[in-house]
């Protein structure tokens, strides 16, 4: 930490260089260059090729500058051609994959959230005998942890028929999650009551009440929420390992695995493997990148892990 | 705005300058001719209360019960009684991955803790750049399958960058996640790098509450930034950290994804994760039963680590009151 000296002058922000504040800053760039260095090297691996990796394994630069990597990924080489540059040749649908991760993360975040919010106004601004008692089992609900409920959950979709379906990945979650109800609970709490007031003295009912006035105020919650949900949803792996057996419902998470599962002969195509990589987390770059400002300034004490 | 964080004993504003603003105004609903909303509750209640009874409640029930029987989800569930739970005491292997899992959970706990509030303080009270905020938090976006190969490759014994620049400084190479006493350390480092950014700014959004007034005064008063930090920061941050420990740790217990991408439980068993060996007991020999009781074996662990947490938070409420 930096240790400022300072005396009881009042002086104008000038301690650009004491050695605490020097220290403190290459402790900083410390930090963010650790945080991002293995993103230009996923890039920088999969703009090269295999035989190149393995001949300059130190160089900072893509070795041999190729797309053959991410053109194996998305699946567009034949199997003749992937073989050769050091692929596994395996078919990948990636498409596939991609359109799976996009369906499952929009319903599960869409359906939860609005249900959610519906829930949590009802356990914020409604009055009905046993609120409270059910509220309190919403919030012991937030004791177990997800873990514990995936292998019932699976025996359930299984008896549901829906293994090895999109809608069974995302039924949990789809209805809502203790977090998401807790969550909005807390901003409805703190909308002032003479907003309510003054709607009902305009004659709005109350369900017009929430869709008309307290959900569009509840706006920047309810972004930030969607975004960490949509995020969660997205990089999902072991309830889709479970629930998904074939091309038709697997996401990109159980992909990659089955990707770097498939090694060939010559070992592990990583030019291959880290274009896919770099492609899975790309949507979320992107997604996070557009909402990055107000999400960092809003983001409050998720149990999502 | 405000966003009131789900932690019990403190409550913050959060939501940068406007949240810190806002007062807690807790109102129950208005009064409406004496009438209670029950049928309108009810609509908008039911799908969450579905989706809590079927998916949440259920699940942990019958996981309770599963665990008393044998079942391979091809025949119908069979009442053993106590087997499951004997069976487990008597599993060199259960206690063995019990024993991986907590020495992996004390490494990522303990690295990502000391690591998050470093990165919070610096946010805190080196720079109030948003840019720094949003780059910390850019791991979190990947999942972990992602990062798990992305430090596979860059470890990788032979081409990995790691083992290049340890070998260019003349050392010899390490394994990282094909030896015993490397693995587990590697796993452990490699979630840090995904979750310390969201941790820290967890942290960082609890240090938003300190008033910036207190750290003027201290600094009038001639007070390093070390002192500071043990005097001021600490103290009464203290509430939040625990918090977030709480749920680092239940987190940081449930680690799979990694495991199942790098090592898969190898080499030997040394990185056999609790979730690791639940999952093979399941899906790789179809002993529902048995894997329900580890289930509630590390659900009772968690439970009693709750409880304990909260309890030393308890003793140690913090000075903002």
């Amino acid at each position: 930490m930096a240790a400022v000296t300072t005396t009881t002058r009042i002086r104008p922000e000038g301690r650009r260089f004491s050695p605490g504040r020097v220290l403190a800053w290459t402790v900083m760039t410390a930090i963010v260059l650790v945080t991002l260095l293995p993103f230009y090297w996923i890039l920088r691996t999969a703009l090269s090729t295999n035989a190149g990796l393995a001949a300059h394994p130190g160089d900072p630069l893509p070795v041999d500058l190729t797309t053959g990597g991410f053109e194996r990924a998305l699946g567009l080489q034949s199997t003749k051609e992937a073989i050769a540059q050091g692929g596994a040749g395996g078919g990948l649908k990636f498409w596939r994959y991609l359109l799976n991760s996009v369906v499952v993360s929009t319903l599960i975040t869409v359906c939860q959230i609005f249900f959610s919010a519906m829930a949590a106004y009802a356990f914020a601004r409604l009055r009905w005998r046993g609120r409270d008692k059910v509220f309190g089992l919403f919030l012991a609900g937030l004791m177990v942890p997800a873990i514990f409920t995936l292998l019932p959950n699976f025996v359930l979709i299984k008896q549901l028929g829906l293994v090895d379906n999109l809608l069974g990945i995302a039924l949990p979650t789809m209805f809502m999650t203790p977090f998401a109800v807790f969550f909005l609970r807390q901003f409805f709490m703190n909308v002032p009551s003479e907003v309510e007031e003054a709607a009902l003295l305009d004659g709005a009912g109350k369900v017009r009440i929430f869709f008309r006035v307290l959900l569009p105020m509840a706006s920047t919650p309810i972004m930030t929420l969607a975004v960490l949900t949509y995020i969660t949803a997205w990089n999902d792996y072991f309830w889709p390992l479970m629930v998904s057996y074939s091309d038709s419902s697997r996401v990109l998470t159980v992909a990659l695995a089955i990707f770097r599962a498939q090694t060939p002969q010559t070992g592990t195509d990583w030019s291959g493997l880290m274009a896919a990589t770099l492609i899975a987390a790309l949507p979320m770059l992107a997604l996070f990148g557009f909402f990055a400002r107000r999400i960092v300034g809003s983001i409050s004490f998720t149990g999502i892990k | 705005m405000t966003i009131a964080s789900s932690s019990p004993p403190s409550r913050l504003p959060l939501g940068g300058a406007e949240g810190a603003r806002t007062k807690q105004r807790t109102q129950r609903a208005p009064a409406r001719e004496g009438r209670g909303d029950g049928r309108l509750a009810a609509v908008f209640i039911a799908p969450a209360l579905l989706g809590f009874t079927v998916f949440l409640l259920w699940p942990t029930l019958r996981g309770i019960y599963l665990s008393f029987t044998r079942f391979n989800l091809l025949t119908p569930a069979e009442w053993v009684g106590l087997d499951n739970y004997v069976r487990m005491v008597h599993d060199p292997i259960f206690w063995a991955s019990l024993a991986v899992t907590v020495e992996y959970v004390v490494i990522n706990i303990g690295v990502q803790t000391v690591s998050a509030l470093a990165i919070a303080v610096l946010l805190q009270r080196l720079t109030q750049s948003a840019t720094l905020r949003g780059i910390v938090l850019t791991p979190y976006l990947m999942s972990n399958v992602v990062a798990g190969l992305v430090w596979l490759w860059m470890l990788d014994n032979q081409l990995g960058i790691g083992n290049e620049i340890i070998a260019g400084l003349g050392f010899d190479r390490i394994p990282f996640l094909a030896d015993e006493t490397w693995a587990i350390p590697t796993i452990a480092l490699i979630n840090v790098w995904r979750h310390v950014g969201y941790t820290a700014l967890l942290l960082f959004a609890g240090l938003q509450a300190i008033p910036g007034d207190v750290y003027e005064a201290a600094k009038v008063d001639g007070a390093s930034e070390w002192r500071m930090f043990w005097r001021i920061t600490m103290p009464l941050l203290r509430p939040v950290l625990a918090v977030v420990l709480i749920m680092t740790v239940i987190g940081s217990f449930q680690v799979f994804d990694t495991v199942a991408v790098t090592t898969a439980g190898g080499p030997a068993n040394a990185t056999n994760v609790l979730q690791y060996y639940i999952y093979g007991a399941a899906f790789g020999r179809f002993q529902f039963g048995y894997a329900s009781a580890m289930s509630v074996a590390l659900l009772v662990v968690l439970s009693a680590i709750t409880v304990l947490q909260y309890r030393i938070t308890r003793a140690g409420q913090s000075d903002l009151g």
